[in-house]
């Protein structure tokens, strides 16, 4: 009785000891981080056909482009991801890469239309852009964070035990040089919406 | 040898942890020199000596008298540059550092409710004066009163003029004026009034439970008596500390104590101990949800200070929203 007793005692302590509920913690903060980082993408997904209609309205003879931007969310949105097989991961981040440059060049291509860059619901769209854009790298910085403390909590001793014994595995991380792209092709920060007087 | 194939062992363990810490402490990108973020004292920090005593004090007035109204906090920061970063990654990380609206903490206690969640109701107006770019960060919870089209449209309007022409604390009061007004519209929980009943700190149930349980072992190991004296003190303590009055503490005390009486005990003929032993171990086998050092994960926000003197954030979130312009 006593025995047993002390057996679960020591069972509880020896799993807080080599870190099993801090692996908990970890798991579930980049599961939260990964949640953010679709919230969004799909945020930005979800502007799409609005931006493209209202563009369509000004330069509909820019049908490529705008072809371009309905097929990439198109293809992004048949993109089943699963955050701990590296391959998916590629294949969501690829996909949602090429979103951004099909928008980054719909963006390029509308300063060629006065009226267009005038039209209140284009701007209000830009600047709705902007601001996904802007929380998209910062959930995906914090994910990367995220990611980051758990696999050294994973591959560090003695966590990588625990960890083998409960089966956590390392967690494939956003590539860097993806990274470069995604934050810096979808520059929407061209021109002053407003007539600024040159400096 | 032996010592020698230890000493190998050693040096190998040290190298791998050193390797190990290594890879914890790179830093994911930017390795160059970033613009330190400022201490948060004060509503308005202008670290480019562009305000004046008088404008400073004025702009501190007015964010002071919102966050009275509202319980918003809206803060400005004036920085020389923000190279080499652009200011959106300088905004997030100022907004992250000064954890400016009110987190879960400061939730629970303007509410009252100690269910509630961070409210985030945080917005940072950063201006980097040589790059002449301005970015104003907006709080989770303040995202739907000021949506991102709304906070550049303040940037073009009522900012973006007023700095062209050189009118620095013009464009900063424009600016708090439109945000105050959006923020008026919103619904948010009233501010914590100096003297407001204040929440207990702590879960009183859980408390008390771990109080019983604890008995529970106490009494397998020792006897009921012995058992039943440990849970109850401790239930009856922890009752009287989070419900501020001994005679209720003394009550659940006594409770748990004869509750203990009935339950505990080393056992060993039959009678209700045989049976109750089991639900008793049984529990005990589930305890993990009782584990010492498990925490919450995915929390955000720290505690809240300020409050008296200086000023502090509240411990609210950012997650990028907001907008970037230039002038």
């Amino acid at each position: 009785m006593l025995n047993r007793l002390m057996l679960w005692i020591a069972v509880a302590v020896g799993l807080t000891g080599c870190g099993y509920n801090d692996i908990q913690v970890a798991d579930e903060t980049t599961n939260s981080a990964w949640s953010e980082v679709v919230n969004q993408y799909q945020r930005r997904a979800d502007l799409i056909p609005n931006l493209v209609n209202t563009v369509k309205g000004y330069a509909d003879q820019e049908k490529d482009v705008l072809l371009g931007v309905t097929e990439a969310r198109s293809r992004v949105g048949q993109v089943r991801v699963d955050p701990s097989d590296p391959e998916s991961l590629k294949k969501f981040e690829s996909a949602q890469r090429e979103v951004g440059s099909a928008l980054s060049r719909l963006l390029v291509v509308s300063e060629n239309y006065p009226q267009l860059k005038s039209d209140q619901n284009f701007r209000e769209l830009q600047a709705q852009l902007e601001g996904t854009e802007n929380r998209i790298t910062v959930a995906r910085k914090r994910y990367i964070d995220s990611v980051q403390g758990y696999n050294v909590m994973v591959r560090q001793f003695p966590g990588n035990l625990t960890a083998m014994v409960f089966g956590y595995k390392v967690k494939p991380q956003f590539t860097v040089d993806n990274e470069r792209e995604i934050s810096s092709a979808p520059k929407v920060d061209f021109g002053k919406p407003a007539p600024a007087p040159l400096k | 040898m032996a010592i020698g194939l230890r000493r190998g062992l050693l040096g190998a363990l040290l190298t791998l942890s050193a390797v190990l810490g290594l890879f914890a402490s790179i830093p994911p990108a930017a390795a160059q020199q970033t613009v330190t973020v400022p201490a948060l004292s004060a509503r308005v920090t202008d670290l480019t000596g562009t305000l004046s005593a008088e404008q400073r004090a004025g702009l501190e007035a007015e964010l002071a008298a919102l966050e009275a109204r509202k319980g918003t906090q809206v803060a400005i920061l004036m920085v020389p540059t923000t190279q080499p970063e652009t200011i959106d990654e300088f905004g997030i990380r100022v907004a992250e550092a000064w954890k400016l609206g009110r987190g879960r903490e400061r939730a629970q206690r303007d509410t009252g409710d100690r269910r509630a969640g961070a409210i985030d109701d945080g917005v940072l107006v950063v201006v980097a004066k040589n790059d002449r770019k301005v970015r104003i960060e907006v709080g989770y919870g303040l995202e739907g009163a000021i949506p991102d089209a709304v906070a550049k449209r303040i940037i073009t309007e009522a900012i973006g003029p007023r700095f062209r022409t050189g009118d620095f604390a013009g464009g900063l009061h424009a600016a708090v004026a439109d945000l105050s007004k959006r923020i008026a519209g919103e619904d948010l929980p009233a501010p914590w009034q100096q003297g407001q009943q204040a929440e207990p700190q702590f879960e009183l149930l859980p408390a008390v439970f771990m109080s019983f349980f604890v008995g529970l072992m106490v009494s397998r190991v020792a006897g009921r008596v012995l058992g039943a004296a440990v849970g109850g003190g401790g239930a009856g303590v922890t009752a009287a500390v989070g419900l501020a009055s001994t005679g209720l503490g003394a009550a659940v005390g006594v409770g748990v104590g004869l509750l203990l009486m009935v339950m505990g005990g080393r056992g060993g003929g039959g009678g209700p101990g045989g049976r109750l032993r089991t639900v008793g171990r049984r529990t005990i086998g589930d305890t993990p949800i009782f584990l010492p050092g498990s925490g919450w994960g995915g929390g955000r926000g720290g505690g809240g200070f300020g409050g008296g003197g200086g000023f502090g954030g509240g411990g609210g979130g950012f997650g990028g929203g907001g907008a970037s312009g230039d002038w």
